[in-house]
């Protein structure tokens, strides 16, 4: 018989071996499945790891993709060290895109050195404002995090599609559900020219390092772990549960909303129903995947940018479906929640247990 | 000796990763013994009960059980056999009845019928005066009665041996006499008995014989009643250790805290409220506060804590009314708290020495415009273990991997060193070695000493004799009154702690 087996000690290997392991075992099940489609599987795992960075432009666009994820990965990363389930990124950040969005709408025929700062701020209003609301659901009604910030999602995804349908359509655009593009003003300005790459990125990495801070040097950074570890110690020392809750969703708000913002600015310059491919949702993924630590999410955020740029490459060069970037990310999280049960127990070989036999005790108690 | 010993172990060795928790223990226990099993926490007693008990195996080392070799490989093989065990800390489930608690711990045939089962728990009960309704809630038993519940619970399956775990800590003076009685009868009736626990006087007066345990191995078999306490705590510490602290007397000076009709509504059906509670504590002495688990003790340090605000009444700090501020404004003001708990209270388990210092030691110039000060926490945090003799690899260490008493030490130091004027401790020595109490009694003393207020929460009555000025108990959320520890006779504060303090406060406000 297995049994699972409590270590004595958190393997130390594990913590950081558990997501390479789960990334190997992703690439085998990965061929496995190439193979059962009747692909050829070496083909099919380089067209989705190799060839998307072979070269500037594939890097770039791999930057591009990270910028956002990184984003709204570091605000979760405040939430779940606090042991908030925030799974509301991707709410905050359409929320963030429609309201930079509606900023930039209105400063359209506008230009200056502010209008783009004004336009990002706006978005990150919006997405503090979208977390604020699972954030007061929290401390003042005790609603699960969990449950609230899913259904704020959809009511986020709503709003935009009635935006993109209504009040911000462009008028001359033949119908099409989108707004006017933005002003020049309005764009974030690119990193590297000759590619999409833009500041998103800068904004992300930056965002990265204030984690990486928060955490490493700041109080609050620790008043959060603390939280997240042990609520009865946090209550005992007199750590504001409530106040470090509004704390961790509004920057978590504040982040995503950014990352909104910068997708609407950049690459995109306009505001689109299909803004997001689920970008606040596999940044959860992220935040697990490198372990909640700054470094960590920075590597994840490449890896899981790389699975959305892959899948894309999949669909144009082998013919595969949509579902395929999904899929991957899917078997990414499993296996990594997986080998992390081997962070805290570890497999042990028992032979199964003797029943005892009745005739044997009864003898035992009889002979007094 | 015709009959058989009922248990008999040979060389038991259990090893645990870095710790060999048993090494070549060999125990007796005769049929109809009262057997006493003594040790200091991590001595290893708990481990040898649970390689009895079919909980763990053990390494090496045989069982014989009435004379034959056994293997208990499970807790339910165990019960079979006729082994039956009462733990610290009871598994009950307190929304379901007496009755349907037991019926758990029976195989299915036998917790069908439930008629003939309440049957059966009332014969056994009565037979053994513990009466017991087996129709009640386990929400609505006192902790003494829910004891029972575990006792009857082993006896209904006729258990030859009975082994009980610190059973008295959770008991008054008079329960304690009750169980007793209980026990002896069941020993007369040939039923052994191994009972654990660090009370010494305990065990004069009820084991036959003890077996104690130091670091794993045996240091000594006595027969309790023939030789003096002082001579069984040898045996567990050593001879290298202090067994008590001496405690000169103290000169008290002004009121320091004043509380005035406490009074709190729990919100847990199954909480404790705070009804009317007045305390004064002077500068410069140590008040204690006696009570059977349960009894209001956590509410009234979480009240004092700030981490409940009180529904009536008033708690003024030299003059300045603190019930209305929080936990980290009254730390402030010199308000130092060392809760029960001390891993998942009063310590982070998987944190640092250092970290957990910055849990309640951040005014100390830990953290600077929000920034932590690193270099400060690991000097505060070294001072803490050199002063208090912290038994532990650097401040690095997580506070898990300390020993209870350690741990204890740590938590105690980080409080001390702040200087506080009001220090409230709860159970300071509750699971502690013995060495390490006597450390943290001189450490209270000396605060003591230093001018601070000490308000010492405790079930265990001789630390409280030992180092109060004033004791009460508390029972239900009331408080008793507070008299001097010269005053006070242990039959006293027995009656108090069961609640029977409504005459003797009336007399004493007429006085």
């Amino acid at each position: 018989m297995l049994l699972l087996e409590r270590r004595p000690v958190d393997s130390a290997l594990m913590r950081w071996a558990s997501p390479v392991l789960a990334l190997v075992l992703t690439v085998i099940t990965g061929f496995v499945l190439f193979v059962a489609m009747g692909k050829d599987p070496v083909e099919g795992l380089t067209f989705f790891f190799i060839t998307p960075v072979s070269d500037l432009i594939g890097v770039a666009e791999l930057g591009l993709k990270m910028a956002p994820l990184l984003l709204c990965a570091a605000g979760l990363t405040v939430c779940y060290r606090a042991k908030l389930w925030n799974i509301g990124a991707e709410g905050h950040f359409l929320m963030g895109a429609l309201g930079a969005s509606v900023m930039a709408v209105q400063l359209v025929d506008v230009s200056g050195f502010w209008v783009l700062p004004l336009v990002l701020i706006a978005g990150i209003l919006a997405g503090a404002l979208w977390a604020a609301i699972a954030a007061g659901l929290k401390t003042h009604l005790n609603c699960n995090e969990i449950l609230t910030t899913i259904m704020l999602n959809y009511i986020a995804l709503n709003l935009l599609l009635y935006a993109v349908h209504g009040p911000l359509k462009d008028p001359y655009g033949f119908g099409f559900p989108q707004s006017v593009m933005f002003a020049d003003s309005a764009l974030l300005p690119d990193l590297i020219a000759g590619t999409r790459l833009h500041l998103g990125l800068a904004f992300g990495l930056l965002a990265a390092v204030s984690v990486w801070v928060l955490f490493a040097r700041s109080f609050i950074g620790f008043q959060l772990n603390v939280v997240g570890q042990d609520h009865r110690a946090a209550a005992f020392a007199g750590f504001s549960a409530r106040r470090l809750t509004w704390f961790a969703f509004l920057v978590g708000g504040a982040t995503a909303g950014l990352a909104g913002a910068s997708e609407v600015t950049g690459p995109i310059g306009q505001l689109v129903p299909q803004v997001s491919p689920g970008y606040g949702y596999t940044a959860i993924i992220v935040v697990f995947l490198g372990r909640m630590h700054a470094l960590g999410i920075i590597a994840a955020s490449a890896l899981l940018a790389l699975t959305f740029i892959g899948g894309e490459m999949l669909q144009i060069a082998m013919n595969m479906p949509k579902a395929i970037t999904g899929l991957f990310q899917g078997l990414l999280l499993f296996y990594l929640l997986t080998c992390d049960a081997f962070i805290h127990y570890r497999v042990r070989l028992k032979p199964p247990a003797t029943q005892p036999t009745p005739k044997l005790a009864a003898a035992a108690t009889q002979e007094t | 000796m015709s009959a058989p010993l009922r248990l008999k172990l040979e060389n038991i060795v259990k090893e645990y990763p870095g710790c060999r928790a048993n090494d070549g223990i060999d125990l007796t226990v005769e049929s109809g013994e009262i057997h006493a099993l003594l040790g200091e926490n991590g001595a290893g007693k708990s481990t040898l009960m649970k390689v009895i008990y079919g909980v763990v195996q053990p390494d090496e080392g045989r069982m014989f059980w009435n004379g034959h070799p056994v293997r208990v490989d499970s807790p339910a093989r165990a019960r079979a056999m006729g082994i039956g065990m009462v733990f610290q800390h009871f598994s009950l489930f307190e929304t379901l009845t007496v009755a349907e608690n037991i019926a758990l711990g029976l195989p299915a045939g036998e917790a069908r019928d439930r008629r003939q089962l309440d049957q059966r728990i009332r014969e056994v009960s009565e037979r053994y005066g513990m009466a017991l309704d087996p129709r009640r809630y386990v929400s609505t038993l006192s902790v003494g009665e829910r004891q029972r519940v575990e006792i009857i619970r082993c006896l209904i399956q006729e258990t030859t041996l009975l082994i009980l775990d610190e059973p008295t800590s959770v008991l008054t003076p008079q329960e304690v006499m009750d169980l007793f009685a209980t026990l002896r009868q069941l020993a007369r009736e040939g039923c052994s008995i191994l009972f654990i626990s660090h009370k010494l006087e305990e065990i004069r007066s009820l084991c036959q014989n003890a077996t104690v345990l130091r670091q794993g191995r045996v240091s000594g078999d006595c027969r309790p009643a023939e030789v003096s306490a002082e001579d069984i705590a040898r045996l567990m510490v050593g001879d290298d250790t202090p067994i008590s602290t001496r405690v000169p007397a103290a000169e008290a000076g002004d009121v320091l805290l004043e509380v005035r009709n406490l009074g709190w509504k729990s919100r847990d059906p199954f909480g404790t409220s705070l009804k009317d509670v007045s305390v004064d504590l002077k500068q410069g002495e140590i008040v204690g506060i006696a009570g059977v688990a349960g009894n209001g003790q956590d509410e009234l340090l979480k009240a004092l804590s700030g981490e409940i605000r009180v529904d009536r009444g008033s708690m003024d700090l030299g003059g300045l009314g603190i019930g209305g501020l929080s936990p980290h404004q009254r730390r402030k003001l010199g308000v130092a708290i060392v809760p029960e708990e001390r891993l998942g209270r009063g310590a982070v388990p998987g944190m640092s020495l250092a970290e957990n210092a910055l849990l309640t030691a951040s005014d100390q110039g830990l953290v600077d415009r929000g920034l932590i000060r690193f270099g400060r926490v690991r000097t505060f945090c070294r001072e803490v273990i050199r002063r208090f003799d912290v038994r532990c690899n650097g401040e690095d260490s997580t506070a898990r991997s300390l020993s209870g008493g350690n741990l204890q030490k740590y938590i105690i130091g980080r409080e001390a060193l702040q200087n506080p004027r009001l220090l409230v401790a709860s159970h300071p020595t509750w699971g502690v070695d013995v060495g390490s109490a006597v450390a943290i009694h001189e450490a209270l003393v000396q605060l003591r000493d230093e001018g601070a207020s000490i308000l010492l929460i405790s079930e265990d009555l001789d630390e409280l004799f030992q180092l109060c000025s004033r004791i009460g108990a508390l029972c239900d959320g009331r408080l008793s009154p507070l008299v001097p520890t010269t005053d006070l006779t242990i039959e006293q504060l027995g009656q108090w702690m069961a609640g029977e303090f409504e005459s003797a406060e009336a007399s004493h406000a007429a006085a």
